[in-house]
C-alpha cells in the first residue's frame, strides 16, 4: 500500500473549483496584450485587460492538457514521469545568494557556485532533475539567463528545471536547448527542459508571463505554472481560499497554454506560502505553507494533471535545527502527497539562499522521504512464521538468509551526513555541517563530466558566443573552464 | 596450488559462502594444499577484508555473519587437518567472550567475536548470561589471553564487576587481560570495577584487544628482564 497524505475531501475540493471557476470569470483574470487575440478568438471576452473566462471553455480546455509526460536526460531515457503519484525532486531555483562553503556567511552566488553545486546534485541519485540554481551575479545580466542554462546543459546529464526572466531570453533559452537536444524537434520529442512560468498574484498573467506561456507552448517545451499566493496579502487569509487562487490561476494558465497549443505538456505547481503578520515575511518552512502546497497539489490531482510545489526549503538564515527540521517535514509531506516535482532543496533563509551543505543534507531527508512511499510489503508469503521456524525462541535472526537477502530492501541506508554511529577513523566526533562538507568534497571529488559530442559541444560556444556578442559582450565568462575542471581550447 | 584459487577462498568469505568456502577447502586438501596455506593466504585475508569493509560502512552486519559463517565452514574442513599434522595456526591471542549473568543479548559480543577471529585471535564464545565463575573456568582450562564481558544494560552491566572478581579470585588475574563492553558502559566504569579496558564498539575491541596483547607481551618481556611493571 502506498501511503499518502489528504488534506481535503472530495465536497471541499469541488467547493474549491467551483469557486475558481467563478473567479476567473468574474472578476476574471487580468492579462496581457500578448494573449488578447488568442483569448478573444476563442470567444473569451476581454475587457480592460481583463479576461472573463467561461467555465465551460475551461473545463474543455483543461481536459486537452496531457496527464502526463516524460522529461529526458541527455542520453534521451525518460528520466522524470509527470503524471499519477510518481514523486521527484529538484534543487530551489534561481537563488540570489550563497551560504559560502567556508564562511557559513550568505553572499552573492557566482556561477562557479553554480557549476558546483550541478556538479553535486549530478552525484546525488535522490535529485532526478537540475535546477537553474542560482543567479550568477559574475554573470553579466545581459546574458545570465541563457547562461546558467548553459552551465547547467554542460555540467550535467539529467533534466532540468528552469525559467526565463524576459519574454525575449526565453527564445535564446529554447534555441540553446534545441542545439544541445539536436534539433527543435528533438526537443519537443524528447524535452529535456521545464520552465516555472509565475502568474502575479492575485490573478495576473504578465505582459511576460502570458508571453512564456503561449512561445512554450507552441514550441512543445513543457511548461510549469509556479502559482503563489500569499494567504493574507495577496491571496485570502484562509489556506482554503488560497488554495482557491491557486486553482484559479492555474486553471486560467492552462487556458491561455492551450489554447496557444492544444495538448502541450503543462504542470498544475505552485510556490504558495503564508504571510507571516508578525513580521511581513513568507516562511517556506511553516507547516501552513506545507499545507498548502499539500492542498493546491491534490486540487490538480482530482482534475489529472500533473503537479508541482516548492518544499524542502527551510527559513533559518544558517544550517541548524530549525532549517533541516523544515526541510525534512515537507520532504515527508510532499512525498506523501504524491507530488511529480518537488523543488526547493538546499534553499533556506525564505528562498533567499542556497546551500550546496544543506543541498546534501536535505537529499537525506528526500531519501527518508522516498523510502517512506515504498511503504510497507510483505516480501514473502510468510511474514514472521518461517523466519520464527528456523531460529525459534533463540532469536538469531541476524544470521538467517532472508535477512542478508531482504535487508537492503527494507531499509534505507544514508550516507555519512548522518550519524547512525559509524565509528570515524580519526576517533574525531564531527557535526553535521562538518559532515555535509566532507559530503560534499567526497562527491565533487567523484564527479566527471560527460562530455557532449565535440561537435555539439562546439554549436553551443559558437551559439553563445553569437549571443554574447549580440549583447555586447567581446567574449564569454571564464567561468566554462574554472580552476577544478580543464577543458582547453574550449573558449 | 594457484593464487587464483587463494583468491576464490578469499572471495568466498567475502561473498559469505559457506558451501563455497568449505568446497574449495576440501579441493585444497586433495590438492596437497598445507591447510594452513589455505587458512592464512585465502581465508584469512578475506576476513580481513571483509572486517576492512565493515569499518568503512561498506559491509553490513548479515554479510559479515554470513562472511563468520563461511569461515567456520572452511575451519571446520581444514582444523582436523592441521591437528593431524600437528601444526597450530598462528594466532594473535586466545579470547574468551560471553555476555553477563542475567544478560540475553549476544549481537554485540557476536560482533566482535567476528571480528576477533578475523584478526587472527581464536575466540572461545561462552554465549549469554553467563556467571562470573564460568569465565573464570574457562579461562583456566583454555589458557586465555583476554576475557571479553559484555552488557547491554545497566542491571546486569554491573555483573561485569563479578566476572572481574572471579578472575581475581581464581587466581588467573596476573596472566589474564579484561575487557568490557556494551551499550551502558563507559571507561570509567571499566576502570572503577578494574578492568584493563573498554571498547565503544566491534572494530574498537579489535584495537583494544592488539594493545592488551602487546601490553602482555611487554610485562613478559619486561619480567624476564627483571623488571616488574604494573600490568
Amino acid at each position: 500500500m502506498r501511503p499518502r497524505l489528504q488534506l481535503l475531501d472530495k465536497a471541499l475540493i469541488e467547493r474549491i473549483l467551483e469557486e475558481a471557476f467563478q473567479l476567473i470569470e468574474d472578476p476574471g483574470v487580468r492579462v496581457a496584450p500578448y494573449v488578447v487575440d488568442l483569448l478573444r478568438a476563442a470567444g473569451i471576452t476581454v475587457k480592460d485587460g481583463v479576461a472573463h473566462i467561461p467555465e465551460a471553455l475551461a473545463r474543455r480546455l483543461l481536459d486537452l492538457a496531457p496527464r502526463g509526460f516524460c522529461l529526458y536526460d541527455r542520453t534521451g531515457k525518460p528520466a522524470v514521469r509527470y503524471g499519477g503519484d510518481d514523486v521527484h525532486f529538484d534543487p530551489g531555483s534561481s537563488c540570489l545568494n550563497i551560504l559560502d562553503p567556508e564562511t557559513q556567511q550568505a553572499r552573492p552566488a557566482q556561477s562557479a557556485d553554480l557549476v558546483r553545486l550541478v556538479q553535486v546534485a549530478e552525484m546525488l541519485p535522490q535529485f532526478a532533475a537540475q535546477s537553474t540554481a542560482m543567479v550568477c551575479n559574475d554573470i553579466p545580466p545581459e546574458i545570465g539567463d541563457w547562461y546558467r542554462l548553459l552551465l547547467v546543459l554542460w555540467y550535467s546529464e539529467k533534466p532540468v528545471v528552469t525559467g526565463a526572466f524576459s519574454a525575449s531570453s526565453l527564445h535564446t533559452l529554447i534555441e540553446l536547448l534545441a542545439i544541445e537536444s539536436g534539433g527543435r524537434a528533438a526537443l519537443r520529442l524528447h524535452p529535456r527542459a521545464i520552465f516555472d512560468v509565475c502568474p502575479s498574484p492575485p490573478l495576473n498573467w504578465s505582459e511576460f508571463a502570458s508571453q512564456n506561456l503561449v512561445d512554450l507552448a507552441r514550441a512543445g517545451v513543457p511548461a510549469e505554472i509556479v502559482s503563489m499566493p500569499l494567504a493574507g496579502a495577496t491571496a485570502p487569509v484562509t489556506l482554503a481560499g488560497s488554495v482557491t487562487q491557486h486553482a484559479a490561476e492555474c486553471i486560467s494558465g492552462i487556458t491561455i497554454h492551450q489554447l496557444a497549443q492544444p495538448g502541450s505538456p503543462i504542470v498544475w505547481g505552485g510556490a504558495p506560502a503564508i504571510f507571516d503578520m508578525r513580521t511581513g515575511k513568507t516562511p517556506m518552512g511553516a507547516i501552513e505553507t506545507a499545507m498548502l502546497d499539500v492542498a493546491c497539489a491534490e486540487v490538480g490531482k482530482f482534475l489529472g494533471l500533473p503537479t508541482h510545489a516548492y518544499m524542502v526549503a527551510g527559513d533559518g538564515r544558517v544550517i541548524d535545527a530549525q532549517v533541516e527540521m523544515e526541510s525534512g517535514m515537507s520532504a515527508v509531506l510532499g512525498a506523501l502527497a504524491g507530488i511529480n516535482m518537488i523543488s526547493g532543496a538546499g534553499m533556506l533563509d525564505f528562498l533567499a539562499c542556497h546551500s550546496i551543505e544543506k543541498l546534501v543534507i536535505d537529499a537525506e531527508a528526500i531519501a527518508s522521504a522516498q523510502r517512506l512511499i515504498e511503504g510497507i510489503d510483505a516480501r514473502s508469503d510468510s511474514l514472521a512464521v518461517a523466519m520464527f521456524a528456523q531460529t525459534g525462541l533463540q532469536g538469531d535472526f541476524l544470521k538467517l538468509k532472508e535477512t542478508r537477502s531482504l535487508f537492503r530492501k527494507e531499509q534505507h541506508f544514508p550516507s555519512a551526513v548522518i550519524d547512525r554511529g559509524l565509528p570515524q577513523m580519526d576517533g574525531a566526533m564531527p557535526d553535521i555541517l562538518q559532515r555535509a562538507r566532507q559530503r560534499v568534497g567526497e562527491l565533487l571529488s567523484a564527479y566527471e563530466r560527460h562530455p557532449l559530442p565535440p561537435e555539439r559541444e562546439q554549436e553551443i560556444i559558437a551559439f553563445a558566443l553569437r549571443e554574447a556578442k549580440q549583447s555586447g559582450l567581446e567574449g564569454l565568462p571564464e567561468i566554462l573552464r574554472p580552476e577544478y575542471v580543464h577543458e582547453p581550447g574550449l573558449i | 596450488m594457484p593464487d587464483d584459487t587463494f583468491s576464490a577462498m578469499r572471495q568466498s568469505i567475502i561473498d559469505g559462502a559457506p558451501d563455497t568456502a568449505s568446497g574449495l577447502a576440501l579441493q585444497a586438501l586433495s590438492a596437497g594444499v598445507a591447510p594452513i596455506d589455505a587458512i592464512n593466504r585465502g581465508y584469512v585475508p578475506g576476513m580481513h577484508n571483509v572486517g576492512e569493509q565493515f569499518a568503512r560502512g561498506q559491509m553490513y552486519l548479515p554479510d559479515m555473519m554470513a562472511s563468520a559463517e563461511a569461515m567456520r565452514a572452511a575451519m571446520a574442513v581444514l582444523d582436523p587437518e592441521l591437528k593431524k599434522l600437528g601444526t597450530e595456526r598462528p594466532m594473535a591471542g586466545i579470547v574468551v567472550l560471553g555476555t553477563t549473568k542475567g544478560d540475553i543479548h549476544e549481537i554485540g559480543k557476536i560482533l566482535v567475536g567476528t571480528l576477533l577471529t578475523a584478526h587472527g585471535f581464536r575466540v572461545h564464545d561462552l554465549g549469554v548470561d553467563v556467571a562470573g565463575e564460568k569465565f573464570a573456568a574457562q579461562a583456566r582450562e583454555l589458557h586465555a589471553d583476554i576475557v571479553g564481558v559484555s552488557a547491554l544494560l545497566t542491571t546486569t552491566m554491573r555483573n561485569q564487576k563479578g566476572v572481574v572478581e572471579a578472575i581475581e579470585k581464581a587466581g588467573l588475574r596476573p596472566q589474564v587481560r579484561i575487557m568490557v563492553g556494551g551499550a551502558p558502559v563507559t571507561r570509567r566504569w571499566a576502570e572503577e570495577i578494574g578492568a584493563d579496558g573498554y571498547a565503544k564498539d566491534a572494530m574498537s575491541a579489535v584495537e583494544l584487544a592488539r594493545e592488551l596483547m602487546q601490553l602482555r607481551r611487554d610485562v613478559a618481556c619486561n619480567v624476564s628482564a627483571g623488571t616488574t611493571p604494573e600490568p
